[in-house]
């Protein structure tokens, strides 16, 4: 019997992809599990593979096409055998441009690990999705597309007991690089009405910023020297950059002040036990964060190369959900682009990220003479929620500290 | 050795449905049935008390309304032999008709007690049969006695239901031990009857699985009636005579003794799953004694044997019943029927007024904490009710306040039992109290109460 090809959510907010290109002719025979097309979603390029065996019957959107999550892209099949009742008025929703987002948060009926082995979505002909008038309150209300559910009732029709199977699949695929060692602390009320006053007074996440100055001489000169070194030995030319030492010296300064390396979870505040550092970088029409995980137990080295390798193929919107999901705080970098200062939008459910400025050359004032000096400003935005003026303080104290005296990193 | 695709052991309702599905879907098969075709049901239990229960609407009828009706009566005499005959005529040509349908099928009708072997054999007499697909155990209940407070059943004074079906004549008087569906039926026929009849209910009160509200409603009117009624009754002593017995009973802090021409025992079934070769088929019994069974597939722990109605556990009615017979034979067919859903099983008691519910009661949306809203419309606001001097009772519709789901459906009214399967289709197919009352309900029908009720969960009630 032939088979849909749907356009999958590949990611946990992907609500439409765009077929960049088909990976199997018509009539080239597909196995389980067989990549059919490449698609981009809204943070990567990803693959789509057959969840059924045969032959790509039909390619029913050109290559380029934007297509929502759920709708038929292609059959297949048996060679010979009619299609028409599976392509029959229900042609996939495919435009060029990019269509109106819906409100509602995509859906996510398969992670891409798992195979679908439910049966497809019981779209009848002329597109019209067959389910129970509750099962469509729910979905209205949980923001679920019905048409990525599959049904288990008579004929395929979604029933409640669908939804609930839907709601854990996308709950688990974000959960899922939560994985690893954290504490979960229980509101108290004084956080509880913390957070609640702060809240009202100031959107959703209420934030503060806090800004240092940092003496950069020493790192500086470290930096000079670990390059020259690096340079001598084999690996010519992977030079360690500010932001790799930031990064380092904020992953080790946030294992000194795990107050600060934390999720903000609605009912409690996750204190995570391990550092895993989301690094913002530009790509092509926005930014993505990928997240270097266990930041505080890697080299800088290790640090420097991950960045890199991450940095490359986030710009060739190659990363894995899981390498862009789960971080415990992020740091944002303007330097190079001669900001002094800024200061960065928080990324929830983070309670925090570290802005960093370029640095600066300028007079100070040291022992009372006026000298030259380098000197980076850090502003770090905090939920306030989760971490208090005087909690922020301390942690970026203790960054200084270790940006200034950069042995301290280590120590 | 015969051999069949599949036998079945027992006829009754969810044997002889099973029967007859498997012979749509091919199946060679064959029944085992010991008695009568059609079972408790057919023979001594759904059938037959609804004829009898027929008498007794009739007999109230006539002795309380003929002369407000515009029908003039003598003196109203009634007689509990005619109207049992009556009611074995109806029970035979049920069973008779179970007989025809297993012709029609080509199912085999093999006489005899069955008794399972290893291996999906089935021994009957001397006789041994071979089922190729499989067997399904549909042995059924029976009544029970309580012998632990000295009420065993001696078939004279101290009787079950089986025996109630075949009295003469009614008796004077009556304590009615149980107040389920079955005794709450036979209270009220053999009240009907002129019989003084006592309701004792162990539990808080009569009805007791149902929704309070209902239980109370037909207390009113079982005790208007002239039936007492013992809710929260213990008996402590039994005394069993000859011709009467005396029950100590403990009811509200105060005892009591009553004194009976007979006692009908109505509590509790026992299933049938003794001298049946069970445990050396492999097939095991659960701590209640019921058999165990996969609820998914209702197979049991003996590869290729299934299990349906009352010996596969509670709810123990023939409907129950019926669809696993028809569920069980469309899997052994090869074929994946929609799973049963146990929680949207109708549960009917047919005395008058008669009680019929689906879902769930109020105390257990109460106890699961659900977000509730009750829309209630009562049957005396409803014209066609007060037409046909049907007044009593009530549609009471739980639903939930987020999405409007029919949490549960609640029924005491004359016709509850017809009129329950609006909700029960609305809650099998899911449809919400909105998608009861965008459906137009004829006028003037008691079913408009129905939609009332569903108008009034939304705080929309028009007639009252």
């Amino acid at each position: 019997m032939a088979s849909k090809v749907l356009m999958e959510a590949l990611s946990p907010t992907m609500e439409e992809g765009r077929l960049v290109e088909w990976k199997k002719k018509e009539g080239d025979p597909v196995r389980i599990g067989d990549v059919i097309a490449e698609v981009e979603t809204d943070k990567a390029v990803m693959e789509l593979v057959a969840r059924a065996e045969g032959v790509l019957l039909k390619q029913l959107v050109p290559a380029g096409a934007t297509v929502a999550v759920a709708k038929l892209v292609g059959i297949v099949g048996q060679p010979g055998e009619d299609i028409s009742a599976l392509t029959g008025g229900a042609p996939a929703q495919a435009s060029a441009s990019k269509p109106v987002p819906a409100v509602a948060p995509a859906p996510l009926p398969s992670s891409p690990a798992a195979p679908l082995t439910t049966a497809p979505p019981p779209t009848a002909p002329g597109g019209r999705t067959k389910a129970s008038p509750l099962a469509k309150k729910v979905a209205r209300e949980r923001g679920l597309d019905l048409g990525a559910i599959a049904g288990s009732g008579p004929e395929g029709r979604i029933v409640l007991r669908d939804l609930d199977k839907a709601t854990p699949a996308t709950a688990a695929a974000s959960a899922a690089p939560v994985a690893g060692s954290f504490n979960d602390v229980p509101l108290t009320q004084i956080r509880k009405t913390i957070a609640k006053r702060l809240a009202l007074s100031i959107g959703p996440i209420p934030t503060f910023y806090l800004t240092t100055e940092v003496d950069m001489d020493r790192t500086w000169e470290a930096r000079e020297a670990l390059n020259s070194a690096g340079q001598r030995g084999s690996e010519a030319g992977t030079k360690i950059s500010f932001n790799d030492i930031v990064m380092k010296a904020t992953a080790a300064a946030l294992k000194a002040h795990p107050a600060c390396n934390a999720w903000w979870q609605d009912d409690r505040i996750r204190y995570w036990n391990d550092v895993h550092l989301s690094v913002a970088v530009a790509v092509e029409d926005g930014l993505i964060t990928p997240v270097v995980r266990n930041a505080d137990r890697k080299s800088l080295r290790e640090i420097s190369a991950e960045v890199k390798e991450l940095a490359g193929r986030a710009k060739e919107r190659r990363l894995k959900p899981e390498e862009y999901t789960g971080g415990t705080f992020s740091v944002s970098n303007l330097g190079m682009f001669d900001i002094d200062q800024f200061t960065a939008i928080i990324n929830p459910p983070e309670a925090g990220i570290l802005a960093v400025g370029s640095i600066v050359e300028q007079a100070v004032v040291k022992q009372g003479a006026v000298v030259p000096g380098r000197r980076l400003r850090l502003t770090m935005s905090c939920d306030h929620r989760v971490i208090d003026g005087a909690t922020g303080a301390a942690f970026l104290r203790t960054l200084k500290g270790m940006l200034e005296n950069p042995l301290a990193i280590v120590y | 050795m015969a051999s069949f695709d599949l036998i079945i052991v027992g006829g009754g309702p969810a044997g002889y449905v099973c029967a007859i599905r498997a012979a749509q879907l091919g199946l060679s098969t064959a029944v085992v049935e010991k008695d009568k075709l059609g079972g408790v049901c057919v023979n001594i239990g759904c059938i037959p008390t609804k004829a009898l229960l027929h008498s007794a609407s009739s007999i109230n009828l006539i002795a309380h309304q003929a002369k407000d009706l515009g029908i003039e009566v003598g003196a109203v005499k009634t007689d509990y032999g005619v109207a049992m005959k009556r009611s074995r005529r109806v029970s035979e040509q049920n069973s008779k008709g179970v007989e025809f349908l297993m012709k029609k099928n080509k199912v085999t009708v093999i006489k005899g007690t069955g008794t399972l072997l290893p291996g999906k054999k089935v021994k009957v007499g001397a006789d041994v049969h071979e089922a190729k697909k499989a067997v399904v155990i549909a042995t059924g209940s029976r009544v029970k006695g309580i012998p632990q407070i000295g009420l065993e059943i001696n078939k004279t004074t101290v009787i079950s239901s089986d025996e109630a079906l075949f009295l003469e004549a009614a008796p004077k008087s009556m304590i009615v031990v149980g107040a389920g569906a079955v005794g709450s039926e036979f209270a009220d026929i053999f009240n009907a009857f002129g019989t003084k009849v006592t309701l004792v209910e162990a539990l808080p009160r009569i009805l007791p699985i149902e929704d309070a509200e209902c239980s109370d409603t037909l207390a009113k009117s079982f005790k208007k009636r002239g039936i007492e009624v013992l809710a929260g009754a213990k008996v402590l002593k039994a005394t069993v005579g000859k011709d009467s017995v005396t029950l100590e009973i403990e009811a509200g802090g105060e005892k009591k003794s009553v004194t009976a021409d007979k006692v009908l025992m109505a509590a509790g079934r026992a299933v049938n799953t003794e001298e049946m070769g069970f445990k050396e088929a492999g097939v095991q019994l659960t701590d209640r004694g019921f058999v165990k069974v996969n609820l998914a597939t209702l197979e049991t722990t003996a590869p290729g044997v299934y299990c349906i109605g009352d010996v596969a556990g509670p709810p123990m009615l023939a409907h129950k019943g019926s669809r696993e017979g028809a569920v069980v034979a469309e899997r052994i067919a090869g074929h994946k029927p929609h799973a049963i859903r146990y929680d949207n099983i109708p549960s009917v008691t047919y005395c008058h007024p008669e009680v019929a519910s689906i879902g769930l009661t109020e105390e257990q949306c109460k106890e699961k904490k659900l977000d509730y809203q009750v829309g209630r419309f009562p049957f005396s606001a409803n014209g066609r009710a007060r037409a046909s001097n049907e007044t009593e009772g009530f549609v009471k519709i739980i639903r939930e306040k987020k999405y409007g789901e029919i949490l549960g459906a609640h029924i005491v009214g004359g016709h509850a039992s017809e009129m329950i399967h609006e909700l029960a289709v609305a809650r099998e197919n899911e449809y919400t109290v909105e998608e009861v009352d965008l459906a137009v309900h004829a006028h003037p029908t008691l079913s408009e109460a129905i939609a009332e009720a569903a108008l009034d969960s939304m705080g929309r009630v028009i007639h009252t």
